[in-house]
């Protein structure tokens, strides 16, 4: 029975899985969502009121983590725009799926 | 009716609320898009085995960084001080490594998909029925633990009651999971890794800033506490009194071996972010890589339970009945004084979806383990794929419903983490014994693992609530116990195993390639060398210096707080 499952795992189309992992590249999703992130909570600490400066004790904390999480936003998609991911080719499918057969890697 | 913390209500607006929908439209957004590449039970189950080393090292950590560690070990700063680094450097620490190093040639070598899956090729059949239905109910029991850590938030957020945010949450996650998969929640969990680090880091500079940093911090806590408050290991000797309720030796035994190698080795939730790599050398590095931010979590968890305790010192002391704060309110009450809207907003999206995080990453090895080890092995065996998937996605959901039962029992403790502690002595503990001798003695026969199991499970069992709770033996606290619980376990199993062995047949040699220390995997020489990508020769992806790199740093924390 724990090979049961495997022997259904034979003739994945990759290509589409490859676009879907193009697409899915967390660092576009952590990087995109960063920096939307980044410019809301910046903007936060541009009109930051004294109340909300007083109470994170004097220190204008939205605007600090704004740019920083806009900067580690940045940092992942200039990561990815610089090593974009690799479509995994057909022998690392291969491994990662020992019985499944080779005809997905019509790519 | 219990109502935590009916006072803590967090001033959130409508800034905090746009970055709380978006965060949710962005994770279910990709569970959506992904599910239309989810198409077997192995894509559903293990994200298909394709993704690279630094995604599963940080779903690694962020599995564990769910809301029950942020609340629980804020709490045990805030109940035990310093001593709770120890959970970081010795109770996490080196378990990782030898995960990486040791362990995860076998489970990834085997191409088992579950932690009791590798029982039944090493065991047989006995020993893995046993281990999963232990399995199943430690991870509802911990599902529980975690939906109530998101009630605490949703009820400080929102002010619903408690049993409405506890069946609110238990919904929400039941539609996450089933939308997307693992896929959906390796996402969410690296997402929220960085979400909840950029609420918690601006939490602890603003904290400390108001406590007067940490020389003001120190002084506090000295003149209220003492100042074993703030050492590692101060008053720890056999028979001295110290905040933890444990000695040196408990500690290094009872935490930093039993416990928590039984934890982070066989806990599923885990292994299974380790097992979705795409190749074993990537599926080894997943600990280690994990271990680098587990090293510096404490900074912005254990310090906060710190501060909060300086900021609030009536947390622990209140009676919760009466809306007194308790110790897993530490975090909450530091966000609601500390952090202007914005990043407020950032600290409740990180805090709910590092909850999401943990209860998906329980649910979905429940229904690993229920649909593969148990449904798909003993009771309906040799469906379709199409079948399973099914099954499994029927059993997320009765997964869910069960966590809400489970959520109402882990509301009963003051310090959620002594719950979990407890629930870890029980369950991991003796599956690691089995474990660990089952790998290294090749003699170990079948009987021996399924009485192992059992007697260590029943053994910590009888600790805990015979001989610690009726008083027979005294331990000062509720750690202390569990950490002696932990040793009872192991030495109990132990003792079972070699006994068992000895007065029973091995199993053939033929049956155990690949699964015992020193026997060649089908396919490899050695189980290890096997499966590299090309660059994974490079010296900083190399297993030994990373996984020693890690032990050496964990032991260069310790020095600050050892004198």
């Amino acid at each position: 029975m724990s090979d049961h499952d495997h022997q259904h795992r034979t003739g994945e189309p990759a290509p589409e899985s490859a676009t879907a992992a193009r697409l899915f590249d967390v660092r576009r999703i952590i990087g995109g969502l960063f920096v939307v992130y980044g410019v809301i909570v910046t903007l936060a600490g541009f009109t930051a009121s004294d109340a909300d400066l007083a109470k994170a004790q004097g220190i204008n904390i939205n605007l600090w983590t704004g740019l920083g999480m806009l900067a580690l936003g940045l940092f992942f998609l200039v990561w990815l725009k610089l090593r974009p991911a690799v479509p995994p080719t057909a022998a690392e499918l291969d491994e990662a799926a020992p019985t499944g057969t080779s005809d997905g890697s019509a790519h | 009716m219990i109502t935590l913390a009916e006072g803590l209500r967090l001033p959130t607006n409508w800034l905090d609320y746009t970055i709380l929908a978006l965060y949710f439209a962005v994770v279910l957004g990709i569970g959506l898009a992904a599910r239309r590449s989810v198409r077997t039970s192995l894509d559903f189950f293990l994200s298909g085995r394709a993704l690279p080393a630094w995604v599963t090292g940080l779903a690694f950590v962020a599995a564990n960084l769910g809301a029950t560690e942020i609340l629980g070990m804020a709490a045990n700063g805030a109940q035990y001080g310093a001593y709770t680094v120890h959970w970081y450097w010795i109770g996490a620490i080196p378990a990782m490594v030898f995960l990486g190093l040791v362990m995860m040639p076998f489970y990834y070598g085997s191409k088992v998909r579950s932690v009791p899956e590798f029982l039944l090729h090493r065991f047989g059949p006995s020993s893995h029925l046993l281990s999963s239905v232990i399995f199943a109910v430690s991870s509802v029991l911990i599902a529980g633990v975690n939906l109530y850590a998101m009630a605490i938030v949703l009820q400080a957020l929102l002010g619903w009651p408690q049993w409405v945010a506890i069946v609110v949450a238990g919904f929400f996650v039941l539609a996450y999971i089933t939308i997307g998969g693992l896929t959906s929640a390796i996402y969410n969990e690296v997402l929220q890794f960085f979400v909840i680090l950029a609420a918690l880091i601006p939490l602890t500079i603003v904290g400390l800033k108001r406590v007067g940093g940490w020389g003001g911090l120190t002084d506090s806590l000295t003149a209220a506490h003492g100042d074993a408050f703030l050492s590692a290991w101060k008053g720890t000797g056999i028979g001295e009194a110290n905040p933890l309720g444990a000695n040196w030796l408990t500690i290094v035994l009872g935490l930093g071996f039993v416990m928590s190698f039984g934890y982070w080795t066989t806990n599923f939730a885990e292994v299974q972010r380790a097992l979705s790599a795409k190749n074993l050398s990537a599926a080894r590095r997943t600990p280690l890589i994990a271990a680098f931010p587990k090293i510096f979590i404490p900074l912005v968890v254990v310090v906060p339970g710190l501060i909060a305790v300086v900021m609030e010192p009536a947390l622990g002391k209140g009676d919760p009945a009466k809306g007194g704060l308790q110790y897993n309110d530490a975090i909450p009450v530091l966000m609601r004084d500390l952090l202007p809207n914005g990043v407020l907003g950032i600290a409740v999206t990180g805090l709910l979806a590092a909850f999401m995080a943990g209860m998906a990453a329980n649910v979905s090895s429940f229904n690993t383990v229920f649909t593969n080890d148990i449904w798909g092995a003993y009771l309906k065996k040799g469906r379709s794929d199409g079948y399973y998937l099914t099954t499994g996605r029927v059993v997320t959901a009765i997964g869910v419903l069960i966590g809400m039962g489970t959520a109402f029992i882990a509301s009963s403790f003051s310090n959620i983490m002594n719950y979990l502690q407890t629930l870890f002595s029980f369950f991991n503990v003796p599956l690691f014994v089995v474990f660990i001798i089952g790998m290294f003695w090749k003699r170990t026969s079948a009987a021996a693992g399924f009485w192992g199991l059992l007697s260590g499970t029943v053994a910590a069992m009888v600790n805990y609530f015979w001989l610690y709770k009726q008083g027979i033996i005294a331990i000062p606290s509720e750690q202390g116990a569990n950490f002696v619980s932990s040793i009872v376990a192991f030495v109990v199993g132990a003792l079972v195993m070699v006994a068992v062995t000895l007065v029973t047949e091995p199993r053939p040699a033929a049956s155990l390639a690949g699964l015992v220390y020193g026997t060649a995997a089908p396919g490899g020489p050695d189980g290890a060398a096997e499966l590299q990508a090309a660059g994974d020769d490079a010296w900083y992806r190399k297993p030994a210096v990373l996984g020693w790199g890690a032990v050496a740093l964990a032991a260069l924390c310790y020095i600050p707080f050892s004198f």
